[in-house]
């Protein structure tokens, strides 16, 4: 990271107007990493109850790449963290010690799983919007995040074609998969419009050629949404109004309930090791 | 194993070592070639390809700095190669032993040597074929059903028979996908193109 300016971030919904020091670079990292790690979470809770043994394998596969590109992006964070705030926390704790108000994940990703559609609609969403994301971070100015967005981006790549493969297997499908994907399509679209949105102090970083211009991905992600949607004999969703906040750690109420779950142990054993 | 008896393990490596000569190289590279992945046995760090550099520290004359880069970013047995191979590395001689991760260039299985697709096709398991250039994102071409059967022709590793089909885009790892003879009528998992 070049950008290591302090910045103070102030929070308009804290009853204390509570200033946060933060730094852009740092913020940036966690937006990155908490998608990823909160998405891994959801798929982890699949386990054992995946509709067929090699989807259920799969599904627990593809969680599994993301955690792994979630730890080397708080790895990098922490890292980012000790230059402002020594000594910078792991990546462990990172994960396991931030509350809900902390974490900069996309609000769709913390979305419960719901049925086999639901989780399947949830992650082409993503999938599409993460692999061109993850190709724009690979011509980063930061040398640490091009590399780490370059491997990234070869799994994503597998993630899109298996989730569109099957939006398009439920879609056309039979009467029941293809309502229920459509349900789940409708459902989730309001949470899609974040993933679009840049604050000033992303596009600072974009600025300076760290960060990926994510207003830049919608134009092709609805392409390519309604091309899969289309094949699928899904109806795209129209205009809607969309929810935002994740970015600056303005939850649904569903993070609360997955970080109790997902941090439990960290918390009852404090430094734990196996 | 306990942690006592690994710290006591590899005290005793650093005696013999001392009154051992140093190892060249290449005795440091054919231990190392002798680690196995441990979720494809058959297969070696350097038949996968993720075994990228031996070399002695240049500051540091005890120091033997190993350099891999791990397949894919959440495998779990990266730590378990790691660890074996500071363990294969230390019984060939070296006093100490530094694993380094390298992301970049990103792993790709255009690094798995002849010998490595040889083995893997005996034990079962489809080799990777060449990698197709990256589609923009999704290449719904591919995904449609009609489409299927045309989109990919992997050899049966028992029967040799091109008639096969997809089941999974993940087969028991990340690294592979999950395919089916139409012929033999087994199923095989295929080293996906990476």
């Amino acid at each position: 990271m070049t950008s290591h300016q302090r910045q103070v971030v102030s929070d308009p919904t804290s009853s204390e107007q509570r200033k946060v020091v933060s730094d852009p670079a740092f913020e940036y990292l966690l937006r990155l990493g908490d998608s990823p790690l909160i998405l891994a979470q959801r798929l982890g809770e699949w386990v054992g109850h995946g509709p067929i043994l090699e989807e259920d394998i799969a599904q627990t596969n593809v969680g599994l790449d993301l955690l792994g590109q979630a730890r080397l992006w708080l790895s990098y964070a922490g890292e980012v963290e000790a230059r402002f705030a020594p000594p910078g926390r792991s990546e462990d704790d990172l994960a396991f010690l931030r509350d809900s108000r902390e974490f900069r994940n996309l609000l769709l990703v913390e979305q419960p799983n719901g049925n086999f559609a639901h989780s399947t609609a949830r992650q082409f969403l993503f999938d599409a919007w993460h692999l061109p994301l993850l190709r724009a971070l690979g011509r980063s100015r930061d040398a640490r995040i091009a590399e780490i967005a370059a491997k990234a981006a070869k799994e994503a790549a597998y993630h899109v074609e298996r989730s569109g493969d099957w939006v398009i297997r439920l879609g056309d499908g039979t009467d029941e998969s293809h309502h229920k994907m459509q349900a789940a399509i409708d459902d989730l679209w309001t949470y899609t419009g974040e993933m679009f949105t840049a604050d000033s102090m992303e596009l600072q970083l974009v600025d300076a050629g760290v960060a990926a211009d994510v207003r830049a991905l919608e134009a092709p992600w609805w392409a390519q949404v309604e091309e899969v949607l289309g094949e699928a004999t899904l109806t795209v969703p129209g205009a809607s109004f969309m929810q935002q906040g994740g970015k600056r750690g303005l939850h649904t109420e569903h993070l609360g309930h997955l970080l109790s779950e997902m941090q439990v142990l960290a918390r009852s054993h404090p430094g734990a090791r196996w | 194993m306990t942690t006592a008896m690994r710290e006591g393990e590899s005290q005793m490596r650093v005696v013999r070592s001392e009154s051992a000569s140093r190892p060249t190289l290449a005795d440091l590279w054919s231990a190392a070639a002798a680690v196995p992945d441990p979720e494809i046995p058959v297969l070696s760090v350097t038949d996968l390809g993720i075994l990228r550099g031996i070399e002695w520290d240049p500051v540091d004359p005890d120091m033997v700095a190993v350099t891999v880069t791990p397949t894919y970013s959440g495998c779990p047995a990266t730590e378990a190669i790691n660890a074996a191979l500071r363990d294969a590395l230390a019984t060939a001689g070296a006093p100490r032993v530094r694993v380094e991760t390298r992301l970049s260039p990103p792993w790709t299985t255009d690094w798995i040597t002849t010998e490595g697709r040889r083995k893997l096709a005996d034990f079962g398991i489809a080799p990777p074929g060449a990698r197709s250039a990256a589609p923009a994102v999704v290449d719904v071409s591919r995904l449609r059903r009609r489409d299927r059967a045309s989109a990919d022709r992997i050899a049966c590793p028992r029967c040799g028979s091109a008639h096969t089909e997809l089941v999974s885009q993940f087969g028991s790892t990340a690294c592979k996908a999950h395919y089916r003879c139409l012929d033999c009528l087994e199923p095989f998992d295929y080293f996906k193109p990476h």
